[in-house]
């Protein structure tokens, strides 16, 4: 087992799992109904997309683990997702922008994935692509409305802004996991990952009227497992079911 | 002696739990068929990645098989290459517009973002003079739209390619 690969497929895969599960804490309390089935569908997305990865991480410990044992049987130090997936949805504002900061770093992502030497990863990533880029469509579209809505809405998106932004960092995070893959042509080159970015964020403020906090304060160690309080009560909720009646199903 | 004309006419009456109008065949989600004359083999692939119906279309294919006289099934999944709406075919689509589904339209790539919403015929009256309610529909396939001259709203099974 190449523990570097496996951390590599986790890290993607616990986005999605840590994030659709977020999002599928909206179900029934969206604003208004069409956004509920939104929220839920980019939900069902993301879940779907981290079966894929995380049975892909088990085949490749090789230990017999499936990809349910890998959601819902580790601990919280044992996740890899970024500190942005996890933080709380606050108002639907500030889910649809974490949301965008999160899509327009997945679209680039996947796109770039679809070349990996790992041919799991390259198929995942290029169905997962199609998806993802509904889902900046629909992020984008509302952090501009919102941004650039009433008094009201702009300075409640461009507070999630300020706070959400100390996350943003972390998407661009490479360690030595990074470099390994690199090597294998597991990973593709992602050198100009931070730029591209960059570019669709502007743009989509720009749009939005929204202004990039000044206050430049980075956190992050979600990569290494370094999360904030948040994970724990997501996981208690996620886990409950599975550490209290081990192995059941339905 | 069964023969893969054979399963591909079967899999015909195999159809899509969540829109029943089409037949697993017209979705394009049946990648491959094989078979040594008594058992066969089903390659398919999901429209999404958290698809729900997937379980159970691989589950109505087996079913269905037996019930032709298939002795073994198996049925395995795959992604690559990605399942995409041109996939679908032209009786599909037809089938869709019949149903109240408007089928997918060319759409314009979209990561091009701030690009204006596709014109989606209605299904009932065929005008175009249209609107988009939703991106997300009632499955992950589809969004929502509203007729602006006989005010039916309606699915549109969004193009993904």
């Amino acid at each position: 087992m190449n523990q570097a690969h496996v951390d590599f497929v986790l890290r993607i895969a616990d986005d999605s799992l840590i994030l659709g599960h977020r999002l599928s804490e909206w179900c029934g309390h969206g604003p208004v109904l069409e956004e509920d089935i939104a929220m839920t569908n980019i939900a069902l997305d993301l879940i779907g997309q981290a079966t894929s990865l995380l049975s892909h991480a088990a085949t490749l410990q090789g230990e017999g683990k499936t990809g349910d044992d890998l959601a819902f049987l580790r601990f919280d130090r044992e996740y890899r997702n970024l500190l942005l997936v996890e933080q709380p949805n606050g108002d639907f504002g500030m889910t649809m922008m974490r949301q965008f900061l999160f899509d327009a770093y997945r679209t680039i992502l996947f796109e770039r994935l679809q070349s990996s030497s790992d041919e799991m990863i390259a198929a995942i990533a290029e169905k997962s692509l199609k998806e993802t880029k509904y889902h900046l469509k629909h992020s984008s579209e509302w952090v501009i409305r919102l941004g650039d809505g009433t008094e009201e809405s702009h300075a409640r998106i461009q507070e999630s802004l300020n706070t959400l932004w100390r996350y943003a960092n972390e998407l661009f995070y490479t360690d030595a996991v990074d470099d390994e893959m690199r090597n294998t042509g597991i990973l593709p080159d992602l050198s100009d990952l931070r730029q591209q970015w960059e570019n669709t964020v502007n743009h989509v403020f720009q749009e939005a009227t929204l202004t990039i906090p000044t206050n430049n304060w980075k956190q992050e160690g979600g990569r290494k497992g370094m999360h904030s309080e948040h994970l724990g009560y997501i996981l208690a909720e996620m886990q409950y079911m599975q550490r209290a009646y081990p192995n059941m199903e339905w | 002696m069964v023969t893969a004309s054979d399963l591909w006419l079967w899999l015909e009456e195999v159809s899509d739990p969540e829109i029943p109008v089409l037949t697993v065949v017209d979705l394009g989600v049946i990648r491959s068929v094989e078979t040594d004359g008594k058992n066969a083999h089903i390659v398919i692939t999901p429209t999404y990645s958290g698809c729900p119906a997937m379980k159970m279309i691989e589950d109505q294919i087996i079913e269905k098989l037996k019930e032709k006289g298939v002795d073994t099934c198996t049925v395995d999944l795959t992604l690559a290459p990605a399942w995409t709406t041109d996939w679908i075919s032209e009786e599909g689509k037809n089938k869709l517009r019949e149903y109240g589904i408007a089928p997918p339209e060319n759409e314009p790539d979209k990561t091009v973002l701030f690009a204006k919403p596709t014109v989606v015929p209605c299904p009932q009256c065929r005008s175009l003079n249209t609107r988009m309610i939703s991106l997300f529909g009632s499955t992950a396939c589809k969004a929502h739209y509203q007729c602006n001259d006989c005010l039916e709203p309606y699915d549109y099974f969004k193009c993904l390619r």
